[in-house]
């Protein structure tokens, strides 16, 4: 199917049916019990895990498949969100042309970095691309205000001068963004009992982009291409014994992952129209690191998986205080109940960092692979489980 | 001439913190193959055990004064230290006073025993793994340290002063024959310059002038041979983890008076630290030295007025642009060698 | 499935209109059955507060959380009522807000607008929170104060001090009760002059964001009014931590003023850095040489530890004033936590009443009717003596104080003394002034 084999094939069926049915998925606790505190299928947050996990395969495109560990790619991420809160300043509110702009601009910004960076290889190109990315943010934030309007973030204002369209609504307010009159922030939503489902457009823009997204890493992983990154990876020195060149190779891995980046940074000012410079700091950079590594680096859904997974943590545990757990546990005897809160109460809320880091530790020490070796890890227990029992069946002295 | 003199003191006080942890992280490279993204968090647990140990010469029993009220209108709790009612008010306030240069007595012991735990618990298990495995398990240890020093000492910066002695600063303008107060200089900043020096002396010395130190160079240059030879390689390699890590928390502890220390300071000396290590070439001690150093000087000349205003913002970039103008002339860096980190 | 209750009430309908040009503002949820974003309508009401819990702020955020729940707790009726019993307005009863129980919901910004942003709409999308407020820096706030506006929520700004909160940055669902850039400088002056005299040369380190420039041409506008002369302006990188090579230069440049417009971390340091030099046992142009530093915060005192000695600035409140609102929250948050509130926790515990009271008053959640109710709201007894919220520009006009570093601290407490309150009508300026010039409030948006 679409030119790939079976078991590439059921992986993005599996995760189309994931992404269409989130908002679901992500809403199991009803609306009102204790545990909603847990759901994440609000549209901001769906947003978020599409966009990231669209940032993370693109890493991953450079990382996982030619080793090249790049410690400045949020720079093209901010660079793409920039692009695309000018082209609605500018131009019109429609995310198309944003989108775009978004990811040529971001690529044109990976050729001239990478074509520098990639002089160098090892931690030497790693601390190249933090440097690019670090002049980046520092330059953002505070020389090139004019265009990036510095701490505050590049935002949308009631006086922008759009070509294609209106600078405020007919009632005075900022125009939204929009694909072709679908308003991004339209939300439809559906009770079903205590349940509440929000269906979101701009949620599904995301994610129909994404499954593209996904669906051109794979090929791309399994193209000539990606066998050659791969060598780049295994034995550079050799592939040039071979007589092969392998820097346009990489270059181009480069420049696509760049633009990947610039695209996540696009569809972020698109749900969201604000770019602010800290989205370019070695923080971003590094988060986007820790997805790869801790979904697992290399293969094709462990991004995705890592980029859920932090910011999950970012955005539902920071949000739980001392009140929620005192909701949570209200039931229990009052000793107990201030004993387990407090007990809890380091890991939670403003201590959210600290759980995020114990669990990035766990997750590296006991699962080498990230989490995709921790599925897989399952899958072979429940398998050797099934086939112990069938051999306890057969072989009962056993 | 004045300014650029004391430009130049600038930059050798601010590369000597950077030459410190740069080393301690070299060092942790250079013998153990690991990318440690934590040194940045012993440095600020090294800061912090000068905060601790003021603290401690500080502790106090509270007694209710009636004759003052506090902010609520309740008698006024009066705090004496412990340490004045055993030694007198005076010895005790000259306890109180020193207390950061004291602490370097509990930063060694501390240190080293991190550095211990750390190498043998979770380092050792690390070696073989690639060294984005080193980097991220690191670092969320690093987040770990600083939530934990958060819980405990709050977010925001704690006030640790240098002794009263150390107040004030040096008139070097009229040594040089300049008019007064044009080359000023903190007399502690001076101290830490010297006391920087002083470590990086003793370390290279350990290096080079005993045979524990000629063991680990060369067990940095050939680990299997050396341990072919049947020699435990191995602790010695934990000994020098205690000792980067030691030599990271003295830089912090001496640190403390210049910035009072905050939870996040380790991050904010991480990405610098590396970029420093790197400039001066993966594995190079004297590289990391003399990049720290180098670093320091061109980042207080690029804040100089004249500079900023021919280049506005320089003073932003001038490390990261300094780093890829150096890494691009030098492959690897000032004194790199050959297919260290490069793949 | 005999259970699910299918509603077709939320069918988007923006296609349809949109297609006509006319977008109608179907914010966050696209169901026309609510008359604005979030309406409550059970037996309780949810506010969103937004605070820095890690990061450099994250000591200011926890402050700002804890008035946030005391401020909760009083317009429940638990406790002892706080500056609700000194408040001019009587609207509020105790009995939550127009009967409804206030719940809230806690969210971390990082002092990042991302992050700040990120939390802000999980509260409102999934919290269905109607009011948003906290925040512990001008990015934060102006950039929540946009969500908000789009978002058809009410903004009560926490601690933000940028002149574009207000001026440039201004929105119509968006409120600030701090003080800014412009009033710290117009309240500073005559104490200036009065303390150091009008010849003064002054040098500026000025950290290099939108915040610190509006704040360093604040003070430069006002100081200059008085005859002094700005010898140079250098601005510092913000994350620079060692201003060591910012301050060695200051001393052999005439000076004889160094002014610090800096916050947080920043401040802390280059105060730090700057007393270590010296420079204020220096003599310089035969006058002492001084250290001003604009803004100060509490936690930035307590940071700078002894060195806050003697240093003018400007505060928006002090828990050591005397009048009766004062008196009664320092009451009830002392005995609450022990200690006393920063001013950050003051200007948060009165947004939210000041919000609360607005609500009753108008007598509904709608965010254009608390807003018209906030609307040139003239009030007192919330620890700042007479204040207006101007309609004009929805910045809140009051008394500024003017402080100094104590220089006998009575208890650890006692971190700074008032040298004068600098009343009202000399810290007003014009809407339209220049520094805030450039923006528009716009339509108040309530959403859905």
């Amino acid at each position: 199917m679409f030119g790939l084999d079976r078991k590439d094939a059921s992986l993005l069926i599996v995760v189309a049916a994931l992404t269409l049915l989130a908002p679901f998925i992500l809403n199991p606790f009803p609306e009102g019990s204790s545990l909603a505190q847990f759901n994440a299928g609000y549209p901001d947050l769906m947003q978020r895990f599409v966009i990231f996990g669209i940032f993370a395969i693109g890493f991953n495109i450079l990382f996982g498949l030619t080793g090249y560990l790049s410690f400045g790619h949020a720079a093209f991420l901010g660079v793409g969100s920039y692009s695309a809160v000018w082209m609605f300043k500018l131009l019109s509110m429609n995310v198309i042309p944003a989108i775009i702009l978004a990811v040529i601009v971001s690529g044109l910004f990976a050729v001239v970095i990478g074509y520098v960076s990639l002089r160098r290889s090892g931690i030497y190109f790693s601390i190249l691309t933090l440097a690019f990315a670090q002049m980046s943010f520092a330059l953002a934030y505070s020389v090139l205000t004019p265009i990036t309007n510095g701490e505050t973030g590049l935002q949308i204002t009631l006086n922008d001068p759009r070509i294609l369209g209106v600078s405020q609504t007919a009632q005075g307010g900022i125009p939204v963004t929009n694909i072709f009159g679908l308003e991004m922030r339209s939300t439809y939503q559906l009770d079903v009992g205590p349940w509440l489902f929000q269906f979101n457009a701009g949620y599904y823009l995301c994610a129909a982009i994404m499954l593209v997204a996904f669906y051109v890493a794979i090929r791309i992983f399994r193209s000539p291409f990606g066998l050659t990154l791969r060598a780049v990876k295994s034995n550079q020195q050799r592939l040039n014994y071979t007589g092969m060149n392998a820097k346009p190779y990489t270059l181009a891995a480069f420049v696509i992952s760049g633009m990947y980046a610039g695209l996540a940074g696009g569809l972020m000012a698109s749900m969201d129209p604000l770019a602010g410079a800290e989205r370019m700091q070695w923080t971003a950079s590094g988060e986007v690191v820790l997805m790869t590594i801790l979904g697992g680096a290399g293969t094709l859904i462990g991004p995705i998986l890592g980029a859920g997974f932090i910011k999950y943590f970012e955005n539902i545990f920071s949000k739980i205080n001392d009140n929620v757990l005192h909701g949570w546990f209200s039931f229990l005897p009052d000793g107990l109940e201030n004993f387990i809160v407090g007990i809890l109460h380091p890991f939670i809320g403003k201590g959210w960092h600290l759980t995020l880091g114990i669990l990035f530790m766990l997750v590296v020490i006991f699962l080498p692979g990230g989490l995709v070796e921790g599925g897989q890890r399952i899958a072979r227990w429940m398998k050797r489980g099934k086939a112990s029992k069938s051999s306890q069946n057969t072989n009962p002295a056993e | 001439m004045d300014a650029i003199i004391l430009q130049i003191l600038n930059g050798l006080d601010k590369g000597s913190a950077y030459a410190l942890i740069a080393l301690g992280l070299t060092l942790i490279f250079g013998t153990l193959g690991v990318v440690n993204f934590a040194h940045g968090a012993l440095f600020m647990i090294g800061a912090f055990c000068a905060v601790t140990m003021n603290r401690l010469l500080t502790l106090s029993h509270e007694v209710l004064d009636p004759t003052k009220k506090d902010f609520l209108g309740n008698p006024l709790k009066v705090k004496t230290p412990y340490i004045s009612e055993w030694f007198g008010p005076e010895t005790g306030a000259a306890l109180i006073d020193w207390a950061v240069p004291l602490s370097i007595l509990l930063t060694i012991p501390v240190m080293i025993g991190i550095g211990f735990v750390m190498e043998r618990g979770l380092i050792k298990h690390f070696y073989k793994r690639p060294h984005a495995d080193q980097i991220l398990v690191t670092f969320g240890l690093a987040i770990v340290l600083q939530e934990i020093i958060k819980y405990f000492y709050g977010a925001n910066p704690i006030p640790t002063p240098a002794p009263d002695a150390f107040r004030g600063s040096f008139d070097f303008g009229v040594l040089l024959g300049f008019d007064a107060n044009t080359i000023i200089y903190p007399y502690w900043r001076l101290v830490y310059f010297g006391f920087a020096a002083m470590i990086i002396g003793a370390v290279f010395a350990f290096l080079q002038f005993t045979t524990f130190g000629m063991v680990v160079r060369a067990g940095m240059a050939d680990r299997e041979t050396v341990g072919l030879l049947g020699i435990n390689i191995d602790r010695r390699f934990t000994i020098m983890f205690g000792i980067a890590a030691a030599v990271a928390g003295l830089a912090g502890a001496m640190y403390a008076p210049i910035n009072s220390p905050n939870y996040h300071m380790g991050m904010d000396f991480l990405v610098l630290s590396f970029v420093v290590v790197v400039v001066g070439g993966m594995g190079s001690l004297p590289g990391a030295v003399a990049a720290g150093f180098m670093l320091g000087v061109l980042e207080s000349f690029a804040s100089m007025n004249e500079i900023k205003s021919l280049i506005p913002g320089i003073d932003q970039i001038i490390i990261y642009l300094v780093a890829i103008i150096i890494l691009l002339t030098r492959p690897r860096g000032l004194m790199g060698r050959k297919g260290v980190m490069e793949e | 499935m005999s259970t699910s209750n299918f509603t077709r009430r939320g069918v988007l309908k923006t296609g349809v209109v949109a297609g006509a040009g006319l977008a109608l503002p179907t914010i966050f949820t696209a169901s026309s059955a609510a008359a604005f974003t979030n309406e409550p309508t059970g037996s309780s009401v949810t506010l969103g507060f937004n605070v820095p819990q890690t990061g450099p702020y994250a000591d200011e955020g926890l402050d700002e959380l804890r008035a946030f729940e005391l401020a909760v707790q009083h317009l429940n009726g638990e406790g002892d009522a706080g500056m609700m019993n000194t408040f001019s307005s009587k609207a509020l009863k105790g009995n939550g807000i127009l009967g409804k129980k206030v719940e809230f919901v806690t969210g971390d910004t990082q002092t990042k607008s991302d992050a700040a942003r990120a939390s802000a709409k999980s509260m409102i999308e999934k919290d269905k929170a109607v009011m948003i407020s906290g925040g512990s820096s001008s990015g934060v706030a102006v950039a929540v104060q946009g969500l908000c506006q789009e978002a058809g929520v009410i903004f009560m700004a926490g601690l933000t001090h940028s002149n574009d909160t207000t001026g440039k940055d201004k929105k119509a669902n968006g409120f600030r009760h701090f003080f800014n850039a412009y009033m710290s400088a117009a309240a500073l002056a005559p104490v200036l002059q009065k303390l150091y005299g009008s010849e003064r040369a002054a040098y500026h380190l000025t950290a290099d964001y939108t915040w610190g420039w509006t704040q360093q041409a604040s003070i430069q506008a006002a100081t200059e009014a008085l005859g002094w002369k700005t010898v140079n302006n250098v601005l510092t990188p913000l994350a620079q931590t060692d201003f060591s090579s910012y301050i060695a230069p200051v001393l052999n440049s005439g000076a004889d003023v160094l002014v610090l417009n800096h916050y947080g971390g920043n401040m802390v340091n280059s105060l730090t850095n700057a007393v270590q030099f010296g420079l204020r046992d220096k003599q310089v142009n035969g006058k002492n040489f001084e250290i001003i530093v604009p803004l100060y915060s509490e936690l930035m005192a307590k940071g700078a530890g002894a060195n806050i000695k003697g240093i003018v600035g400007s505060q928006n409140w002090d828990w050591k004033l005397q009048d009766e609102g004062t008196k009664a929250f320092v009451k009830s948050f002392g005995e609450k936590y022990g200690f006393p509130p920063s001013q950050a926790a003051q200007t948060c515990y009165a947004q939210t009443i000041l919000y609360a009271d607005a609500v009753e008053r108008a007598g509904s959640f709608n965010p254009c009717a608390v807003a018209e109710a906030l609307e040139g709201f003239e009030f007192d007894g919330l620890g700042n003596g007479a204040t207006t919220y101007r309609k004009e520009d929805h910045q809140c006009f009051k008394d500024v104080l003017v402080v100094r570093g104590a220089m006998t601290p009575e208890s650890e407490f006692h971190l700074v003394e008032i040298v004068e309150v600098t009343p009202m009508a000399q810290v007003t300026y014009d809407p339209e002034h220049p520094m805030f010039a450039g923006g528009q409030l716009g339509a108040c948006n309530p959403g859905a």
